[in-house]
């Protein structure tokens, strides 16, 4: 079964252990500025909103890379980036209509997220399950639930 | 380790910034943020200095787990001479603002002298430069980030800054980071006015900013504190669901909730303004105050409030500026702005309290003031000419008038600038100022609660419900049940509060873990983030060590035991309802005590051997 990060905004609360998370896995440090993931606030809305690279099927960076850096991990679905191969060209950053794959000056390459090969580590870090890793044919299952509990219309349960 | 071991000097008044390496030594002996900074100060500078001199410094600290995936590791403290008391004040804060500071490389920013003329500091990494900002001055909190923000092309850019009360020099001033997180105490919002210092902007993105001693241990101990609070009541549901605003109704029903000055102990309109209340559909427009609950920075309990206002409010309804949602009350602030001076429009709360956050001062001692004000106006000791309004207890219309008069300087609002102690005093009856150390009280009676007020008399900040927080054990049963008329063991169990807060104020963990966690439970999270030996038994000894430095410090500034204590009225004027009625203070009872648990002379001196036995 092949999983996705699903994010529900709703209970997102902005702590940022996921990108602390994140950034733990590959630069074994906390800085939350080498994030693949990010909570934008939209602070007058009063909302928390975690964003990552969905994983496209046909997925634009890994088309538009003149080198074949970037290649699929048939196990996860992810789209991954080879640091060797990369060239820094940034022409994915581009392609990409999401913004989720971006240059990081520090090492010369790209970085998207990359499922943590099939561990998510901000899906384990969050704390109130605003980013869970789901089937990825089932990702609405949840919403689905809600939604179905509101149905019941048997008034010996109302 | 888990110190970046670099201390940022900034002089305000030749503009440079210099770096140098961290006194390990001193890291070892006080741990961090709290107790490292006050080291720091007391070692620069004479207790004696008046506060808004250059010659008092300024210090930003971050703790050892300030940046880290520890629950709660995010905050940072200001510490300098707070000018509302004269004795050293210390304010914490989280947001993010801490946690990118430590991103940038440093555990703490010295600031010294005054600049001729305003500037923000501009940290980027290893980079630091003080940079014009005439075009801030007399800008609130809220236009200073967003202009600081566009001008640099960076919205990732976090910023502490003062608004037009620190300018204003008002004593209980705070800084601000985040739009509405705030070192909120004791006015060192205005010791960042003397200095012209209007903001510090910080961008950090180093990755080899800082190790962790043992990260195997660290992820061990971390996580299983997070189990623990989230399986808590009080930090796992009470606190997410209704913030610190859990309080306001169990405070006002064990007769402990001061209103209209303290004159009562129970405030009638306590439902209205409580956390129950922040979820309830208003029948205005149909939705509730509260839109969601926020966390800081790595805070896995999240007690934030968001609110959002009744745009038909009359405090609003010509102002979309603070239509969108922001920071809400949270329990100290409604209990200020609200029972301290009768008012239960929980909507103009929500108001006033924006304009703390928006132009940076503490809705404590601004609600305890206006609370103050209108008894003097009551007895008629205060004009409504010399005020410009009628100001009886109760008047929404009074207290939202003077949150925008001293959010800008202006008319009355001057005066409530002073705060409560030079404000009663001007008009002839200092013994109405309910303050300690010419800090006003935060939202629990000493007469409902004896530990709480023996904790405000002993507070090295003045009146403080974050010192000691004798509530734990006299209202929630943490971590045992002690009856709140008793005075029997609150002297020990203070001691024992005060002493571990000052380590968690060192750590950069927020206080609010200790509803659930345990030293036990905070020991291996700093012992796993840090080199050295950290202990429990060692951990108290340095939370004690920072609070008998802290007193040094008032000691040196002229402060004696006799200001140690309470306003007559709450050792005078019994409660007069509620579970508690007919109680006063018994501090007179309980102080001797802690005195000698301390190990100081009967005038509340450290003896040569408390001393010697902490190296103070």
């Amino acid at each position: 079964m092949q999983k996705s990060l699903h994010i529900d905004p709703n209970k997102c609360t902005g702590c940022l252990q996921c990108e602390m998370a994140c950034s733990w896995e590959n630069y074994k440090s906390f800085t939350i500025a080498k994030s693949r993931i990010k909570v934008f606030s939209f602070h007058h809305e009063g909302r928390f909103v975690p964003y990552t690279c969905t994983q496209c099927d046909e997925a634009w960076c890994m088309v538009a890379c003149p080198v074949d850096a970037i290649r699929l991990d048939p196990v996860t679905g992810a789209k991954i980036v080879l640091d060797p191969t990369c060239v820094g060209c940034k022409v994915c950053t581009i392609a990409c209509p999401f913004g989720t794959i971006n240059y990081v000056a520090q090492t010369g390459k790209v970085q998207k997220c990359d499922l943590c090969e099939g561990a998510p580590a901000c899906a384990k870090a969050c704390p109130t399950a605003a980013i869970t890793y789901v089937d990825s044919d089932w990702t609405g299952l949840e919403k689905m639930r809600q939604w179905a509990g509101k149905t019941d219309t048997n008034p010996a349960t109302v | 380790m888990a110190w970046t071991k670099n201390v940022l000097r900034v002089n305000l008044e030749t503009g440079s910034c210099t770096t140098e390496p961290l006194n390990m030594d001193w890291a070892h002996d006080y741990l961090g943020q709290r107790g490292l900074a006050t080291k720091y100060l007391v070692s620069e500078t004479d207790p004696k200095v008046e506060p808004f001199s250059p010659e008092n410094k300024m210090i930003f600290v971050t703790g050892p787990l300030t940046g880290t995936m520890a629950a709660t590791g995010g905050r940072y403290s200001v510490v300098t001479k707070g000018p509302l008391t004269g004795a050293i004040a210390c304010s914490n804060s989280g947001g993010y603002f801490g946690a990118e500071l430590k991103f940038a490389g440093w555990d703490m920013v010295i600031f010294e002298g005054a600049s001729p003329k305003p500037v923000y500091l501009l940290i980027t990494d290893e980079k630091a430069e003080l940079v014009d900002a005439s075009h801030l001055w007399g800008k609130t909190v809220w236009e200073t980030e967003e202009t600081i923000k566009k001008f640099h092309q960076d919205p990732q850019i976090r910023v502490a800054a003062i608004g037009r009360a620190g300018e204003n020099k008002v004593l209980y001033a705070a800084i601000v980071n985040d739009l509405h997180r705030a070192a909120g105490r004791s006015g060192v919002g205005a010791v960042m006015g003397s200095k012209n210092l209007k903001a510090v902007a910080v961008r950090g993105t180093r990755t080899d900013a800082y190790q962790l001693a043992n990260p195997d241990a660290f992820f061990a101990a971390t996580e299983a504190g997070k189990k623990v609070l989230a399986a808590n009541g009080v930090t796992g549901q009470g606190l997410p669901t209704y913030g610190t605003q859990v309080l306001m109704n169990v405070i006002n029903e064990l007769g402990a909730l001061p209103t209209r000055n303290h004159r009562e102990v129970q405030f009638e309109g306590a439902l209205a303004i409580g956390g129950e209340a922040m979820h309830e559909k208003r029948p205005t427009d149909g939705k509730a105050n509260l839109v969601t609950n926020g966390a800081c920075f790595g805070c896995t309990i999240a007690c934030g409030r968001i609110s959002r206002m009744d745009p038909g409010h009359f405090s609003v309804k010509d102002k979309p500026q603070y239509h969108g949602a922001s920071g809400g009350v949270e329990y100290e602030a409604a209990w200020a702005l609200g029972a301290a001076n009768g008012v239960s429009d929980l909507e103009a709360l929500t108001y006033a309290n924006f304009l703390c956050n928006e132009d940076g001062f503490d809705p404590i001692s601004f609600g305890a003031t206006v609370g103050a004000a209108m008894e003097l106006y009551d007895l008629g000791l205060l004009t409504k000419e010399e005020i410009g309004f009628e100001l009886p207890f109760g008047s929404t219309e009074g207290m939202v008038k003077l949150a925008e008069l001293t959010a800008r300087g202006e008319g009355f609002g001057k005066v409530i600038g002073l705060g409560s102690k030079r404000m009663c005093a001007k008009y002839g009856r200092p013994e109405l100022s309910m303050t300690v150390k010419g800090q006003e009280f935060p939202a629990y009676d000493s007469r409902g609660l004896q530990g709480m007020g023996l904790a405000y008399a002993t507070s090295n900040r003045g009146a403080c419900h974050l010192r000691g927080y004798m509530v734990s054990p006299e209202v929630l049963g943490i971590p045992v049940k002690m009856e709140p008329q008793a005075t029997e063991g609150k002297p020990a169990m203070l001691k024992a509060f005060q002493d571990l807060t000052a380590v968690v104020d060192s750590s950069g963990l927020c206080l609010f873990t200790t509803f659930a966690w345990g030293l036990a439970d905070i020991q291996p999270q700093i012992q796993a983030a840090c080199e050295g030996d950290w202990s429990e038994e060692r951990l108290l000894l340095v939370g004690e060590r920072i609070w008998n430095l802290e007193r040094e410090y008032n000691l040196g500034a002229g402060l004696t035991g006799k200001d140690d204590n309470l306003p007559p009225r709450l050792m005078k004027e019994p409660a007069q309802t509620g579970p508690q009625k007919g109680a006063v203070s018994k501090l007179d009872i309980m102080l001797p005590e802690y005195y000698q648990l301390r190990g100081w002379t009967p005038e509340g001196v450290p003896t040569t051997e408390t001393r010697a036995r902490l190296g103070v």
